[in-house]
This record gives structure tokens, sequence and C-alpha cells, in this order.
């Protein structure tokens, strides 16, 4: 049976992206320049931005008989999604090429790791979820090892990689159980019969601890964290960039389309787990940031505390919740591309720009690029003229709402405390002397720069103006779900 | 007779050495991606015992892209192991400490 051409429209963004992959990859294979698959990398994935503006449509469809799904949440992300993935290219161009990595082997690494997150995004059934989040992985473990001479990215590779693999595993366990329970693998399907009732009330929660594990450890919530700090600081600078900003909006919309889509009528049972996660995400983030002296190894910490937000974003099962998460989620990979953007723009051939002395009186020799971390890190510790600010109170007046108090107060409490190490970076920039031996050189990454600035400004405005974003979030969230 | 529960019970007891397998083992990395494998295959079996169970082939079409894509998994999880041992001339676990805090 031949799908109808329709289907192949709906699904023209990944073809198009994977077109695109398959043309880098060739461009490497016939020893074509560098930039060459680098523009063309860029090019592809502003293609994709475009394609997926104009193939989709407000309306909810199906596709391939049930598989693929396109709604409005999905076209929102999706074009996020590709938009990060060029800033994070942009950023790391100078980095890579400093390093010998920018190839066109790396950047279709990347490409097929954003058509799986585009794949992810618009699963609508197990299938086609577990495969898309199979093709983000993989393509993200090769990423980590790229660099083969180093000790600590290899290492790094190895962790991320057999913790994913348990990750997977999890879900997968977790997934053929409810394909027992419900004899179903659509996700629209399972949510009808699960609605209906099931036989075993408690196979049903057994199964749901299984896949809110797996979804735990892709999005890098407590206690399934451990992965996440050693692979921001093992990998390349570059591959952190990546991994810590568009795969953070493909989890999300994973996690919606499992719990939201899939399993809502359980999600009396779900919402208990999200919260456990959450506090303790909330908890182990900020506390461990405190005590770290490498840059990549405290954002890692701030990025666990930061996904303990967007948990508790989507544990409220409502549309002010899971509009609340999809804006948090959104304006944080919008503040850690810039935080490692910056790691990655301060680092030159030979030095990394990672531990925290680094960053001592940067003021003193780039006020400018000093101004913009200063205005991320502030955003990430929720300060009102910033983004983050707006992004942590959608969430707690969505929590308020539904009567969550403890849980507000909580989430408050910890992110005062988290205040700490992001307030800290910035007096070391403002208010401490520059190390004796100068290790940041000037800076000579034009694109880079200009792409730093219009980020921090990004966030500056996203701050006084928060509205379009925010009717933008909810109105998605619900055209796909209300 | 050998009927659903008993393809359940011992997917149950595979899975669970997985696991086990992935966190008691400190010796060998070797062990881990068999640990792993181990994990994958319950979850067929799994998806298999259920298929047949509610006549449904999606289950087995499933446990199809499962084998897959492990098998893929298999190879970029050696060639990260070829690639550590290379750099650290061994793969015991207990090895891989250079990054913690």
């Amino acid at each position: 049976m031949i799908p109808p051409s329709t289907d192949f429209l709906i699904a023209l963004p990944e073809i198009s992206l994977l077109v695109v992959a398959s043309v880098v990859l060739l461009i490497e294979a016939y020893g074509g320049s560098k930039n060459a698959a680098y523009i063309t990398t860029l090019l592809g994935l502003l293609l994709g931005c475009v394609v997926v503006a104009f193939a989709g449509s407000p309306e909810t469809r199906l596709a391939f008989g049930g598989l693929y799904i396109n709604d409005a949440m999905g076209a929102t992300l999706k074009v996020l999604t590709c938009f990060s993935a060029i800033m994070a290219v942009i950023y790391s161009r100078q980095y890579l090429a400093d390093r010998g990595m920018l190839g066109g082997d790396y950047l279709a690494l990347l490409l097929f790791a954003v058509l799986g997150m585009m794949v992810m995004i618009s699963a609508a059934h197990f299938l086609t979820l577990y495969l898309g989040l199979e093709l983000l992985s993989l393509a993200l473990y090769a990423m980590v090892a790229m660099r083969r001479d180093d000790v600590r990215a290899s290492e790094a590779a190895m962790k991320y990689f057999v913790l994913g693999a348990l990750a997977s595993g999890l879900l997968l366990y977790g997934m053929s159980l409810l394909y027992g329970l419900t004899g179903s693998l659509e996700l629209g399907r399972i949510a009808e019969v699960v609605h209906g009732g099931v036989k075993s009330e408690k196979v049903l929660v057994f199964a749901l601890v299984f896949v809110v594990a797996g979804l735990g450890f892709k999005l890098g919530a407590a206690p399934f964290h451990m992965w996440i700090p050693d692979v921001y600081h093992g990998a390349p600078t570059a591959v952190a960039l990546f991994v810590g900003s568009a795969p953070k909006l493909a989890a999300f919309a994973f996690a919606m389309r499992l719990l939201a889509d899939g399993l809502q009528p359980a999600h009396g049972d779900w919402q208990q787990m999200l919260a456990v996660m959450a506090v303790a995400s909330l908890a182990i983030g900020n506390l461990a940031a405190i005590m770290q002296t490498n840059i990549k190894r405290m954002l890692a910490y701030s990025t666990i505390s930061h996904m303990g937000f967007v948990l508790l974003g989507i544990m409220n099962g409502s549309l002010a919740g899971y509009s609340g998460a999809m804006f948090y989620a959104v304006t944080y990979v919008l503040m850690s591309l810039g935080g490692f953007g910056m790691v990655a723009y301060l680092s030159r051939a030979g030095v990394e720009a990672e531990e925290l002395d680094d960053y001592k009186g940067l003021n003193a020799k780039h006020p400018w690029l000093a101004a913009v971390m200063g205005m991320f890190m502030l955003s990430m510790a929720g300060l009102p003229p910033f983004v983050g600010f707006y992004a942590k109170l959608t969430v707690l007046q969505a929590l308020i709402g539904a009567g969550w108090i403890w849980l507000a107060v909580v989430a408050v409490m910890f992110s005062l405390i988290g205040a700490f190490y992001y307030l800290r970076v910035v007096k070391l920039m403002y208010f401490d002397a520059p190390a004796a031996t100068d290790t940041i050189p000037a800076s000579h990454a034009g694109d880079a720069h200009m792409l730093l600035s219009a980020n921090g400004l990004a966030i500056l405005l996203l701050g006084i103006l928060p509205q379009p974003l925010m009717t933008l979030c909810a109105y998605s969230v619900q055209m796909s779900l209300g | 007779m050998i009927g659903l529960d008993h393809y359940i019970i011992l997917g149950s007891i595979l899975f669970a050495i997985g696991v086990l397998g992935i966190f008691l083992n400190r010796k060998n990395v070797i062990i881990l991606l068999m640990a792993i494998e181990l994990m994958l295959l319950a979850v067929n079996l799994n998806f298999i015992a259920f298929s047949h169970y509610l006549n449904d082939t999606a289950g087995q079409v499933f446990v199809f892209f499962i084998l897959t894509v492990a098998a893929a998994e298999s190879a970029i999880g050696l060639a990260i192991l070829v690639v550590l041992f290379r750099n650290l001339r061994s793969i015991n676990v207990d090895d891989l400490d250079s990054l913690k805090g």
C-alpha cells in the first residue's frame, strides 16, 4: 500500500532535511571544501524552517496510517529547533575550525540529529517516537566522541552511550507493557483505551514508572541526571553547546507526545512522579552547581534545575501548565545557546575558556562581551528585566492556579539558592582582577560576535515584551490539545 | 501449557538481569554492552508475546525496528569503546573516573 501523496507533503520538512544531510555527506565524500559543507548545512536548516512554515497548518493532521502527526505545536517546535540548530552551528564554527573538526562528517551528524528531533516532535506512534529518539541519540553519541585523541571526550561519550541505552531500554520496556495493556502502539488510541479504563491499574502504573524514568533520562531530570555533567564537561564545547540546546525542545515535545497526547487520562498517576523528579532536579541542580569550578559543569547542573522547572509546568496537566513549560523550554534554549556560545567564543585554538577563573576581569578586556554574558547569567537566575523571569513566573502561576502552593514555594526557594552561582559569574567578570596570565585572547569570529549580541538583546527584548512568544506557545498548545 | 504470563515473567527476569548488569558490573565495559543488548532482547520478547496474545502484528513489526536500531547502537558503542581503549589503554569501568564533581 502506497500512502497518499498528501502524507509526503506533511513530512516534507523531514524529507528535505534528509536530502540536505545526504548532500553534506556527499560533499565530504567527494572532497568538497569545508566551507561548502558549512554553507549547505546552514541553508539546509534554513530550508527546514521555511518548509515547516509553509507545509504546516494549524489544524491537526495524521499521516502514514497514524504514525505521523502535524499540528500547531509540532510546527512551532520544529521551526524553533531548526533555528536553534542554526545558532549552534554559527556559534561553533570558529571553535570547530580551530580544532580541525569542522567538516562534512560533523555537520552531517548534526543534521541527522536535527532530523531525529523533528521526527520525535511529530510522532503520533511509539514507533516514530522511538526511531526519532534513537536517530537523535546515536548522532549525539558520535558527536561527543568526535575528538578521537581526547580522553575526556571518549569517556564522556562512553558514559552517555551506556546511560542513554539504559534509558532507551527502560522506555521500551514501559512501551511494551503499555502495548500489552492497551493493544495499540498509537498514542491517540492508547489515550482512548486508558480513558475507558484498563484491566489492571497496577500494570498501568508499573508501565508509567518505566516510561517516565526513560523520559527523565532524556530530559536530564534528577534522579536520572548523572550523564549531564559528565557529557557537558567532557564533550568539546561546540558539542555541549548543541546537546544543551535544540534537543531540550525535542525532549519537551517527547514528554508532551507521550504524557499529554498518549497518557493524559492517567494524569493523576504520572503527576506524582513528575513532581518528585522536579523537586529532586531543582535541589540537586542548584545545590551541586554551587560547588563547580568548571563553567561547563556549572551550566550542566543549571540545565538540570531548569529541566525541573519544565517538569513543574508539564506535571500541572493543564493547558496553562503545558504552554508555560513550552515557553520555559524555548527561552531556556535561547539562554543556554548564549551561555555555551560565549564559552565557545572565548575559547581559541589550544585554549579552552572553561574554568570559572578564566572569566575573571572579563569586563576590563571586553566590556560588551561581559555585559552580554551578564545578561545570560541574570536571565538564567530569573531576574526581572530578562526573559528568564517571565519563564519562571508563567510556570509558577500555572502551579499556583492548580493549587500546588508548596511546590511553588520550593521552586522559588531553590531558584534563590541558584541565583548565587549565576551572580558569582557576574562578580568574577566585573569585580575581580584578571588572572596574571591572560588566558583569554582577543576575539576574531565576527559572525559569532554579532549573533551573541543579538542573542543577548533578544533575551532582554523578550523580557520586556514577552507577550508575542507567550501567545504563540499558548496558541500552539491550545490548537494541539484543546 | 506455556501462557502469556510465562513469557512476561521471563521477559521481566531478563530485563532485570540486564539492568543489574549495568549497575553491578565494575569490571569490563564490554559486559555493559552485553547487558544493554539483553535488556533490548527482553523487551523484544515482551512485544512478541503481547503481539501473539493480542493477535496484532504491529508489535512484531516494532521488534524488527528495535533489532535494527540495537545493531546500529552496538556498532556505535563498540566504536566508542575502541576510541576509549586507544586513549585510556583500559576498558575497566573503574578507570572511567576523570570526570567527576
